[in-house]
Formats: C-alpha cells, sequence, structure tokens
C-alpha cells in the first residue's frame, strides 16, 4: 500500500509548482495557522506527543517529548528554536528539496513549532555549500516577512516571532547539534558535554530546542490534520510518514515521501525503478546514511524500512538515506571511503575519534588492497569498539558503525581479499 | 549535599559536584589528562570514564554531574577497557622519545601508561608528526607529544587572561598554536609548562639539563615580587636548575610568575664572590678581615649620627634586624628601607600592608586600581583579581597611564588622583559591600608620594572601604624585602635621616644592604659606602667595600609578602665563594667591632624577629581584620599633583638585580620590550 496523494506532506518535493508563498497557500501552507496557535502550547506539544513523530534527523528521539523538555515558564532567559539544516551525511538530500522546492512548510513549522516551546526567535543552520537553497529560503523568509507572517504578531496569531538563516562553514560535525549552536555562536563547531541538555542551556546559554528541518516541516501539517492521521501511517511507535532518499545501483534515483514501515524491497522497487540487473543483483543497502551499518541481501528481502525493524537488525533508520549497492560494487572499498570521510570530518576533540578514527582508516585502506594479516580483521574491529561509546557526541559511533557493518557481514571477503594478497605477493617473490 | 555510592563505598558530595570529585571522595583515585581543577571542564581525554547505574555508555566523571543515590564503578570491565582504550589511542601517535624528553619522570602519560598502556604497539600505520611552534624564549614545544587536552589553552584564556592560544584544523590535524607564530605575552606562561601533562610544553632554559629524580628539592618563597609565591627550588650541586611553584591557596594557588620561575640563571652571573675593598680608588680584591677591618676603621671615627644604613628591595628579615640592630650599637637612628624613595608612612602597619589579603580578593565586589600595573608588578596577585573579576560582578576602576592591559577591563578613570574628582566610580565604590583598592608602590615614590597615599586612604575612607570588620585599602610592594624591613621598623628613628637626608649629606658612611633602587649617582662624593649585596650591579660599583651575601636561594632566611605574612625560604644551594649567608656577615662584624650581637645562631635570631613585630611569630600566616582606625597617613591630601602616574617597572622582565643577570630575561626583554638602557657599569 503505497502513500496516497492525498496523505502527502510535502506536495511539492520535485518543484513542480514554484515555491513561492503564493503558490505554498495554495497547496494548503499557512491555512489557519493563528488557529492552531490560538488551540494554546500546550495543546500543540500533546497532539505532537500522540502524533508519535520521532526526530527525523537521525536519532529519532520523540519530538513532542524533546519540546515538553522546555521551561514552561521563563526564568527571565528566552528561548530559542534552532532549524539544524546542516545536512552533510553522505546519501542525505531530503532537507535539501525541502528548501529549495517548499520553504514555507519549513517556515511555518518554524513559527508553530517555537510557539510550542515558548520561543520569539528562531534560526536555521544551514549547511554552506546549500548556498541556492540558502538564497531561495532566505527569499521565502523575506517574502513571510512582508506578509505578516513572520514579526510582530505572525500570522495574526498575537504571537511575536523572528526568524534568522545562518549559513554554516561546511563541516559535517555541525549537524550535531551542541556543535551547531557552538557555531552558530560564532565559535569552533565542537560538541559540548551534555549535561547539561540545551533544552536547559542551549543558544546563549538559553534553552533551546534543536530539531531537523523535516521534523519541523511535517509539523503543520500533523496540527491540521491532526496527530492521528498522522499516527495512522507505519507501526506503533514508528508512525509517520517520511521523506526517503534512494540513490545508488537503483534505475531511477529519487526522493520520496512514503509511509514508514514500508519494507525496503517494495520502496526500491516501486518509486526507485528497482535494483540495477534485477532485485538479485542486490550486494548491500545502507538504509539510513552513511554512518548506519549496511545490510547485505539476505535482510533486505524483508526488512521494514523504521527505527525498530532496522535497530533488531543492528542498523538504523538514521536519515532513510537509503544506498543501495549491487555486485559489482567493491564494498570494502566503499567502506573505507566512509572511514576516510568520518577521519575527516572528526572535530578532534576526543581522544577515541581523533586518533581512532586515522587508525580505522589505514586499517581499512590496507583491507581494500588486502595487504594485512587475518589478525588484523579482529583489530580493526576491536579498534572500533574501543572507539564506540565513549566520546562526548556519536560522530565515532556513526563513524565506526559502517566498518562494524562490514566485518559483521563481509568478513569472509576481506579474509578472501587478504589471501589473494599473499598469495599474489609469495608467487612474486618467488619469480 | 548528595549521597553517592562509588564502588560500594558511600560519600556525601556537595551538589554540583562532578562524579570526578566524588570518587576522590571516596579515595578512588581516577585518571585524567585535560581535567584541572582550576581550569573549566573540557571532557576531551576521555581518560575518566566511568560507569554510571543506568547510564547507557560510560560518561566521563570529570563533566557528569552527581545525583542523589548515584552508583558508580570506576573499575569494571568496560571501564578498564574504556581507559585502556583512550590510552591506546594516546600513544599511537605519541613519539616514543621519552629517553630524550624533558617531561621524563614527572609526565603524567608516562606515569598513567603504566596503569593503563600496553608494553607493545598494536599501531602499525605511520605516526603523526607536528611541527614545533615557537612561542617564545620561555617555553620549548614539542608538538608531536601534544595529546590535544587543551589544558594550555584553557590556562591562558582564562587564567592568564590572554588568549593567544588555540586549535587549528580538526581530526587528528588538530594542533595547538598561535595560529599567527609569536612570543606569548603573558606573565604567568611558565605555567603552561606545569599544567601540560605530556612534554609538548617545557621550559626551555631547562631543555635536556636534568632528570627530576637528581634533583634536591628545596621550598622557597619567590622574592622577585611581593606576592612571595611559594616556590620549590631544584638545584644539583652549586647549581639552582629550574624553579617551581607550589600550592598555596591563600597566596599564590598553584601559580608563578615568570620573572622568578626563569631569573635563576641570574644566579651564576655576576656574583659577589669575595670581599673587595676600594685602595686608590680602584676595587680591589680583599679577604673577610681586611674588608671589615676598612669599614671598622672609617666607622669607628664617625659619630652614630654620621652613620646611615639602608635595605633594599631583596633583603631579608633576618639581615634587616641584624643591620638595625648593628646601626643602634653604634647609636645611629638612620636607617631606611625605602631605596626607591616610596613615600610610605611607616607609622602603622595598614598603612603599607595588602590589608584585604590575596584571598580576600575573593570576597570583594569592586576595585580601585591606582598607580599600579598590577599584571606586571605582580602577576600572580593579578590572576587572583582576573579570577574575581571572571565570577562577575567586580566592577575594576583604575588611575594610571593609558594603554595598560591587565587582562580584565578595568575603566579609565584618568591619569592621577585629580581625574577623580566626582568620578562616577566613586559612587560604583559606595555601592559596594565590600569595596577595595590597590595602590602601587610606585605611585609613592614621586615627589608628592606622600600625598598621594594620603589622598588614597581618604578615597577608601570615603567610599567605605576602612570599617570594622572590611579592610579595602592595599598597597602593593614591588619586591619579597619591602614589606619584611617595614615590619621591622627600618625606618628613620628618633632624630634619624631618611634615604634622602642621607644622600644630601646628611651621613659619612652608608651601609647598603641589597640596596639597588637609587641612582649611585646620589651618593656624595665623599661618602663612605658599604655594599652588602649578591649582584654586582650598578650599587656596587660605587661601593667603597663590598661585602658579599648569599642571594634567596642561598640561605635560610624569612621573607614577608606585601600581605604581611612572613614566610621561610630554605637555603637550596651554597652561595659562591667567599660569599656569606648575609646576618652572619654583620653578625661576624659585630663581634669584631666589639659591638656583638645577642644572637648566635638562626634560633636566638629568630626570637628576636618575633620579639620586634608579631608578624615573624607567625610564620605562613597573615592577621587579617577591619579597619579599626581610620585615621589616615602624615600626608596632605590636597597637595596631589597632576601629574599622571608612572609605573614603576618599565621592562618587566629586567627588574631586579637577579634578573638583570639572567641571560634568559635579557632574551625576553628583547623579545617583549624595547631594548634596556645599559646600566652603568
Amino acid at each position: 500500500m503505497a502513500l496516497a496523494d492525498k496523505d502527502r506532506i510535502f506536495t511539492n518535493l520535485y518543484g513542480a509548482q514554484p515555491w513561492n508563498l503564493e503558490a505554498a497557500r495554495r497547496r494548503g501552507n499557512w491555512d489557519g495557522t493563528a488557529g492552531i496557535i490560538a488551540k494554546g502550547r500546550d495543546w500543540i506539544v500533546e497532539e505532537m506527543k500522540s502524533s508519535g513523530l520521532r526526530g527525523r534527523g537521525g536519532a529519532g528521539f520523540p519530538t513532542g517529548m524533546k519540546w515538553s523538555f522546555m521551561p514552561k515558564q521563563s526564568d527571565g532567559r528566552p528561548s530559542y528554536l534552532v532549524v539544524n539544516c546542516d545536512e552533510s551525511e553522505p546519501g542525505t538530500c531530503k532537507d535539501r528539496d525541502i528548501v529549495r522546492h517548499d520553504p514555507h512548510t519549513l517556515i511555518e513549522g518554524c513559527l508553530l513549532a517555537a510557539f510550542g516551546m515558548g520561543a520569539h526567535a528562531a534560526y536555521i543552520y544551514i549547511r554552506g555549500e546549500f548556498y541556492n537553497e540558502s538564497v531561495v529560503l532566505q527569499a521565502a523568509i523575506d517574502e513571510a516577512y512582508e506578509a505578516g507572517l513572520l514579526g510582530r504578531n505572525a500570522a495574526g496569531s498575537g504571537w511575536d516571532f523572528d526568524l534568522y538563516l545562518h549559513r554554516g562553514a561546511g563541516a559535517y560535525i555541525c549537524g550535531e547539534e551542541t556543535a551547531l549552536i557552538e557555531s552558530l555562536e560564532g565559535k569552533k563547531g565542537m560538541p559540548r558535554l551534555k549535561p547539561p541538555f540545551p533544552a536547559a542551556v542551549g543558544l546563549y546559554g538559553c534553552p533551546t530546542t534543536v530539531n531537523n528541518v523535516e521534523t519541523i516541516a511535517v509539523v503543520p501539517t500533523i496540527l491540521r490534520r491532526g496527530a492521528s492521521w498522522f499516527s495512522s501511517f507505519g507501526r506503533p511507535k514508528n508512525s509517520g510518514t517520511k521523506l526517503f532518499c534512494i540513490q545508488g545501483h537503483v534505475n531511477k534515483p529519487c526522493n520520496v515521501e512514503e509511509e514508514m514501515s514500508i519494507p525496503m524491497r517494495e520502496l526500491i522497487e516501486r518509486h526507485a525503478g528497482g535494483v540495477r540487473g534485477g532485485w538479485d543483483n542486490l550486494l548491500c543497502v545502507i538504509p539510513g546514511g552513511s554512518s548506519t551499518p549496511l545490510l547485505p541481501k539476505h535482510i533486505c528481502d524483508d526488512v521494514l524500512m523504521d527505527f525498530d525493524a532496522l535497530r533488531e537488525h543492528k542498523s538504523g533508520l538514521g536519515t532513510a538515506a537509503v544506498i543501495v549497492m549491487d555486485k559489482s560494487t567493491d564494498i570494502i572499498k566503499a567502506i573505507a571511503r566512509l572511514a576516510a570521510f568520518y577521519k575527516h570530518e572528526s572535530c578532534g576533540q576526543c581522544t577515541p575519534c581523533r586518533e581512532g578514527m586515522g587508525w580505522q582508516m589505514r586499517l581499512m585502506n590496507r583491507m581494500v588492497e588486502g595487504n594485512a594479516e587475518i589478525e588484523e580483521i579482529d583489530l580493526l574491529e576491536n579498534v572500533t569498539r574501543r572507539i564506540e561509546g565513549n566520546t562526548i557526541c556519536a560522530l565515532a559511533d556513526g563513524g565506526v558503525w559502517p566498518v562494524q557493518g562490514l566485518i559483521r557481514h563481509f568478513r569472509p571477503l576481506m579474509e578472501e581479499r587478504i589471501m589473494a594478497y599473499k598469495a599474489r605477493h609469495t608467487r612474486m617473490a618467488a619469480e | 549535599m548528595a549521597k553517592v555510592t562509588v564502588d560500594g563505598i558511600e560519600v556525601e558530595v556537595p551538589n554540583g559536584a562532578s562524579v570526578l570529585q566524588a570518587c576522590e571522595a571516596a579515595g578512588k583515585e581516577i585518571p585524567r589528562f585535560c581535567y584541572h581543577e582550576r581550569l573549566s571542564v573540557a571532557g576531551n581525554c576521555r581518560m575518566c570514564l566511568v560507569e554510571v547505574e543506568k547510564a547507557p555508555k560510560p560518561v566521563a566523571s570529570c563533566a557528569y554531574p552527581v545525583m542523589d543515590g548515584m552508583k558508580v564503578f570506576t573499575d569494571t570491565p568496560v571501564v578498564r577497557n574504556a581507559r585502556r582504550g583512550v590510552m591506546e589511542f594516546l600513544l599511537i601517535n605519541h613519539p616514543l622519545d621519552c629517553p630524550i624528553c624533558d617531561q621524563g619522570g614527572e609526565c603524567d602519560l608516562q606515569d598513567q601508561a603504566y596503569a593503563y598502556g600496553s608494553d607493545r604497539s598494536r599501531y602499525q600505520e605511520p605516526k603523526r608528526a607536528v611541527k614545533d611552534k615557537d612561542i617564545g624564549p620561555l617555553i620549548k614545544t614539542v608538538m608531536t607529544r601534544c595529546i590535544q587536552c587543551t589544558r594550555c589553552v584553557r590556562f591562558s584564556a582564562e587564567v592568564a587572561g590572554t588568549p593567544e592560544l588555540g586549535g587549528t584544523n580538526r581530526g587528528e590535524n588538530l594542533e595547538i598554536g598561535t595560529y599567527v607564530e609569536k612570543a606569548l605575552t603573558s606573565e604567568l606562561s611558565g605555567n603552561l609548562i606545569d599544567i601540560c601533562p605530556v612534554g609538548a610544553l617545557t621550559s626551555r632554559p631547562y631543555a635536556y639539563v636534568s632528570r627530576p629524580w637528581e634533583l634536591k628539592k628545596t621550598d622557597s618563597i619567590d622574592v622577585l615580587d611581593a606576592v612571595g609565591a611559594n616556590i620549590r627550588v631544584d638545584a644539583r650541586g652549586p647549581e639552582v636548575l629550574r624553579i617551581i611553584p607550589r600550592v598555596n591557596e591563600a597566596v599564590n594557588e598553584e601559580w608563578m610568575a615568570d620573572r622568578g620561575r626563569f631569573s635563576f640563571d641570574g644566579l651564576k652571573r655576576r656574583r659577589l664572590d669575595r670581599p673587595w675593598v676600594r685602595k686608590d680608588g680602584k676595587l680591589t680584591p680583599a679577604t673577610w678581615p681586611e674588608a671589615f677591618a676598612a669599614i671598622a676603621n672609617r666607622l669607628s671615627a664617625l659619630p652614630g649620627e654620621r652613620i646611615g644604613a639602608v635595605a633594599g628591595a631583596l633583603a631579608d628579615a633576618e639581615s634587616t634586624i641584624a643591620l638595625k640592630d648593628l646601626m643602634a650599637a653604634y647609636g645611629s637612628a638612620n636607617l631606611d628601607c625605602r631605596d626607591d624613595f616610596a613615600a610610605i608612612d611607616a607609622s602603622r602597619p595598614d598603612f603599607w600592608r595588602f590589608n584585604t589579603t590575596i584571598a580576600g580578593i575573593d570576597e570583594a565586589d569592586a576595585l580601585l586600581i591606582i598607580g599600579c600595573d598590577v599584571r606586571r608588578e605582580a602577576p600572580v596577585l593579578n590572576a587572583r583579581i582576573r579570577k574575581r573579576w571572571t565570577a562577575g560582578g567586580f566592577p575594576v576602576g583604575f588611575v594610571g597611564p593609558r594603554g595598560v592591559d591587565l587582562t580584565y577591563p578595568a575603566q579609565h578613570l584618568g591619569g592621577n588622583l585629580a581625574a577623580l574628582e566626582g568620578s562616577a566610580f566613586l559612587e560604583t565604590l559606595k555601592a559596594a559591600r565590600k569595596p577595595m583598592l590597590i595602590l602601587g608602590r610606585g605611585a609613592l615614590q614621586r615627589p608628592d608620594g606622600a600625598a598621594v597615599l594620603a589622598a588614597a586612604w581618604k578615597i577608601a575612607a570615603e567610599t567605605g572601604m576602612l570599617t570594622p570588620d572590611w579592610h579595602g585599602f592595599n598597597l602593593l610592594h614591588l619586591f619579597g624585602g619591602q614589606a619584611g624591613a617595614l615590619e621591622l621598623g627600618f625606618v628613620p628613628g628618633q632624630g634619624g635621616k631618611d634615604l634622602k637626608a642621607m644622600l644630601a649629606g646628611g651621613v659619612d658612611a652608608m651601609w647598603l644592604l641589597n640596596a639597588d633602587g637609587f641612582d649611585p649617582a646620589r651618593i656624595p662624593a665623599g661618602t663612605f659606602v658599604i655594599y652588602q649585596g649578591h649582584h654586582g650591579d650598578a650599587m656596587a660599583a660605587r661601593a667603597d667595600v663590598i661585602l658579599p651575601g648569599a642571594a634567596y636561594t642561598e640561605k635560610d632566611a624569612t621573607w614577608v609578602n606585601t600581605e604581611g605574612r612572613a614566610q621561610r625560604g630554605r637555603l637550596a644551594i651554597f652561595p659562591p665563594g667567599e660569599a656569606k649567608e648575609d646576618w652572619r656577615i654583620i653578625r661576624a662584624f659585630s663581634e669584631g667591632v666589639g659591638k656583638t650581637l645577642p644572637y648566635a645562631d638562626a634560633d636566638a635570631l629568630r626570637a628576636r624577629l618575633a620579639e620586634a613585630s608579631a608578624v615573624f611569630s607567625r610564620v605562613g600566616e597573615v592577621a587579617r581584620g577591619g579597619c579599626t582606625d581610620a585615621t589616615g597617613p602624615a600626608g596632605d591630601a590636597g597637595a596631589v599633583n597632576t601629574m599622571a602616574f608612572a609605573l614603576p617597572i618599565p621592562v618587566y622582565h629586567l627588574a631586579d638585580v637577579i634578573s638583570r643577570a639572567s641571560d634568559v630575561m635579557a632574551q625576553c626583554a628583547a623579545v617583549y620590550g624595547p631594548a634596556p638602557a645599559l646600566a652603568a657599569e
């Protein structure tokens, strides 16, 4: 059962219509915003809780609960909403499409979410490389200001709300919420220690909630159509619709909004035209952006695309960026490339990540050649275990999971490559 | 208070304490690199990981706040594995150059590697190399050894107040440095050496000199400024090889200033290591008996009132009291310890003490600084002020020359006290609960010094600094010997002449004890000058007899810091050549001339000190109290002229005779300041 067109939240995901306010209004954005706000802050947070929406940035934390951590009564400090548009996870390109084709869903979401957490100001931190997207988004914000949808008495709701756009400088780590806050404050993007959590001490020392673009952009529709509508999709605790980015060795790579808990195979075959060379040519899939462990074909055959099903297979939904690899892939080299990426993007603060990512990358590079000993696969595994869970932020975890996934599912291939290398080199030595 | 169970041991720690503190309270040692109790928490080395019940991952104990009923485990397989992992990661890119590393033997990484390291490396890949940085003549960098704990970054930003260090690049390539290469400008930079847990930042003058276990360690007091920082003098044989601070929460916490730390090579140069006597207008080497005979001959021909004595910046209390007693035996009341002409009113101790005390700064809530560059005159005390300022709610006003960077914002109120007239800052002081004022000794060196002192006291009185339970008037001295001589009353007695009167022909013979504070050219031509000291600086060249004394590292001596806190330094090395401990010189001389001073050993002398002033009977302590008598010093507060204050120390690194003889300090002066005028030799 595919998602019906009437149930799509992102109706202009492909940019068939203009992104501007007029067109957005015709699509239903900004409809009755003041009326929703009139229902009150508690109603909004409750509605979000019962919708079962889980954060779309990768960690999948229940959004309504996150909002409820914000102080009900200000102690003199303002509260802030920060929208994370630093979409840098390799394979992920959903926020980008939202921002360039449907910016008003995001802007309206900012207003509603900010009201829901008592914030009068919100910042959108957009990835530096998204230059064109930032131009569109800024234009959309300006348009909204002109139309009275932002600023004093935003959208006639009686709530004053300002929205600012800030461009990052291109560091992957700035997508981590506390590093993003540091960067937004003008400092070097290095994650902060938690506790205190941003809801207590965040941007400029004030209570802050950081949400992903997609999380915020689905808010207006959820509030308009009701929590029960949203939670009717997907399995319990994994409810709603979700943007999937399907790419790699598929016939028609695409972004698509689908129901949660859709079987992976159905997702790929229905929307992306199937795996290149047919399903049987599938080698493996990285289901949720580069930091989630890969799943070999036999798991992909029947796995569902949601948080819990993928967790059962020791992977994760992440950002739902589905990277499909067929049998032509040198999977060791592919994962080595990811190891290089994480080594490059480590901020260098914590010892295990700073030193371990380089080690992991160098070991992986030798694994690609097969220039290693079989025992070194165990060493590699052990190094990743020593990195995992011992750092301030989750970058290190995300950086070692792909390698762990590789060893879990493709160890025979790695051994084979090492043996082949040995055979080649003993022969050469003998000649 | 929160109840925390650490490995089954229940402890109570204050709310807001960290898990690490709770573990320490339970007697569990937690390894750490980035954590330092006087710096902000970075939590990045990950060495202090512990397990906390119900936490999904091991937590960094330095950064994790305790909660009531928390259960902490410091010795589980998870914890041990995590620490071994961190240690392994630190070592993979750390060079194996311990045999040539100056940190060897006192290296945190080395020590902890014994507990958590492996005897072999699993790392087969190429190691990282990092280019060394040139951050000045005091600190040597070997950046490949750096473990990126950022203690140095936090120290310079938070304690020193000179945020010049930082990290560039990211991940593996993260490097600590100044970005644009430059010499660090802090007067506290030497503390970076102590604070660096590995051998990345080491002492440049101490490079390849010695191993810590070869050194004889002697507790002493830094006398090159008036803070009286507690130090440890490390010597091998006849040489001081380095000086490092000791912890004293009330005085220097655990910091010390660069001049005190690095100028000790001056102890080996230009030393007076034998007596000299001027014969036919030329100084010639002499024996002790010859030198004593020359002095005795001259003094015996003079009435007491034609003999004077001056104690200087680096004179210890023992020799000062001995000289005072000797002068009394000669019937002379011509004493002065203000060899820089500072118009200090010696009639009451609180006119010359730092009454608030250094630890008392933490309580103050407003500060007025008059004619005093605290940063260069007392760097450690300045760090204390900065610490108070960082805590917030501490307005600081400054009267003195423009362009003085104290490392914390200070409102510039004008160049002299006249500018304070009607200043709004006075209202700020009045509104404060515990306002304080720091008057620099340099501000009293002017012709109108007495008036400045009186005017400053008047401000203190008018702004509520002088109450029965708070004393906010503070005089900041410049050197370690100055306050002690005042405590001992080394000032003109009944009918005695002060230094100015002595120099104006009031005496025919002067005994100068470490007195280098004034221009020797001011001494009238016919005056017989006895110079007792340790360095052949300008004043020694003018002397008729030179008595070689011991420097502060070479004697058991008592020093009084600017607060009026007597502290004892101990002999680390013996004085060079024929030089002797200063009080023994005076005692021996007194015996020779039949005016034997009534103390034959140090104990008797110290009893004499305690009798002369109560501060010497409570060594290490300070009597703190409010102001019971707001009557001001003698000067006329209205007579202050409108000349702007000048600062007494033009070049920080060349402020005293020891640093002027130091090669390291000369290099620093060349790097940091304008070329100094050569001392007249």
